[in-house]
């Protein structure tokens, strides 16, 4: 649920379809950068109501999501 | 009684560094910092204190009010890379200009020009000020680890100034403070002290990138919206947002979040890149001095820092 959510605020930000997105998807092969992480970190946030911290280590869309259920438990 | 601006001024040293040149001594490059930061070139001192820059910005401000030092109640001053720690940087403008009222500074990081704002609306407000010069000056050069391509192409030198007199057109504000210290540190110089068994750090500028333009984002959001709603007011009674130019990213999210056309927010970061407190009196003497304001226009200045400190305000040109 977690994923699928995640990958849908993905999706719209670049303009992808989210089927195309898992896990190991890293932001850099989607040509995102930290900047863009940061953004969807916040968008992630409104949606779930939760906050979240952003650093460097989100690398990949597995990270995100982690980050988000661990906040959720 | 409030206070309306009837004057502005800036003054960046001659000196300019382009992105090509920081990627002739960094692993950077002019797209990067273009695409990241939105900085093509910045103005950096040589031999200009940030006194001096002080002080060519305020005769500026004070020429465009037609006022002299000598119609001054006040002046207020904010930087955090001044030449001295003491006295304080108001103190050595006053001298300069040869004005005799009381002058201090106030520290609040990169918003604290809006602090001096609000710190002279109260004057105002007791009537105990007719004219107030307030003057925003940063030598950020002298805090930068110019080996730290992180932060070291985002800064620029510079001073924008403002003649503040009696009047109505400081219309509403919201001022706030976190307590952060980590977000956002220029820790000052450790001292020589032989009983001092603290470690030292180095006294350059560091950020967390990604929180500070979390914070960034957030803030600005909150406050331009917290103003509007008060004051009730849609994106179309608003003339200009001028933001502080941190980061051209910063602007571009906060605008597509708060739905205002970006032809409406001011942006000079792409030449004069940050310039922590002077950004905003800066970006205020461009649009006085392109004629961009019409009497009556609503301007909102928007501004946030270490501390996380942040702060706006609505203006009545």
């Amino acid at each position: 649920m977690v994923f699928e959510k995640v990958s849908k605020i993905i999706a719209e930000k670049i303009n992808c379809d989210a089927s195309e997105l898992t896990a190991d998807t890293k932001f850099a092969d989607l040509g995102i950068d930290s900047l863009d992480v940061t953004e969807l970190v916040m968008n992630i946030e409104d949606e779930f109501s939760i906050e979240l911290e952003v650093d460097s280590s989100l690398a990949s869309i597995g990270d995100l999501v982690n980050l988000v259920e661990s906040k959720l438990k | 009684m409030t206070f309306s601006i009837i004057g502005t001024g800036m003054y960046v040293p001659p000196k300019i560094v382009t992105n090509d040149d920081l990627s002739k001594t960094l692993d950077t490059n002019d797209e990067w910092i273009r695409q990241r930061v939105g900085v093509q070139r910045r103005h950096v001192c040589t031999g200009e204190t940030t006194a001096e820059l002080a002080y060519q910005a305020a005769l500026r401000a004070l020429e465009n009010s037609g006022c002299t030092p000598e119609d001054l109640d006040l002046i207020i001053c904010s930087t955090i890379s001044g030449d001295l720690v003491s006295p304080a940087l108001a103190c050595v403008v006053q001298k300069m200009l040869g004005a005799s009222c009381p002058a201090y500074d106030v520290n609040s990081a990169c918003s604290a020009f809006l602090f001096l704002l609000e710190t002279a609306a109260g004057y105002f407000a007791r009537g105990k000020v007719k004219k107030v010069l307030a003057i925003g000056a940063e030598r950020m050069s002298k805090l930068l680890d110019w080996q730290d391509r992180g932060t070291c192409v985002i800064f620029g030198d510079g001073a924008g100034a403002a003649v503040l007199a009696s009047g109505e057109g400081y219309i509403d504000s919201t001022i706030s403070t976190k307590g952060n210290d980590e977000v956002i540190r220029v820790p000052a110089f450790a001292g020589e002290s032989p009983y001092s068994t603290l470690e030292p750090e180095r006294p350059f500028i560091r950020m967390q990138g990604q929180e500070t333009f979390k914070y960034a984002v957030n803030a600005m959001c909150s406050d331009i919206s917290k103003l509007m709603q008060n004051n009730r007011l849609t994106a179309e009674d608003i003339a200009y947002v001028v933001p502080h130019q941190a980061n051209k990213r910063i602007i571009d999210l906060a605008c597509m979040r708060l739905r205002i056309p970006i032809k409406k927010f001011y942006v000079n970061i792409q030449e004069y890149g940050n310039t922590s407190s002077a950004s905003i009196p800066i970006a205020l003497d461009e649009l006085n001095r392109k004629g961009l304001l019409k009497r009556g226009d609503n301007l909102i200045l928007s501004a946030f820092g270490a501390g996380e400190s942040n702060a706006s305000c609505l203006l009545k040109w």
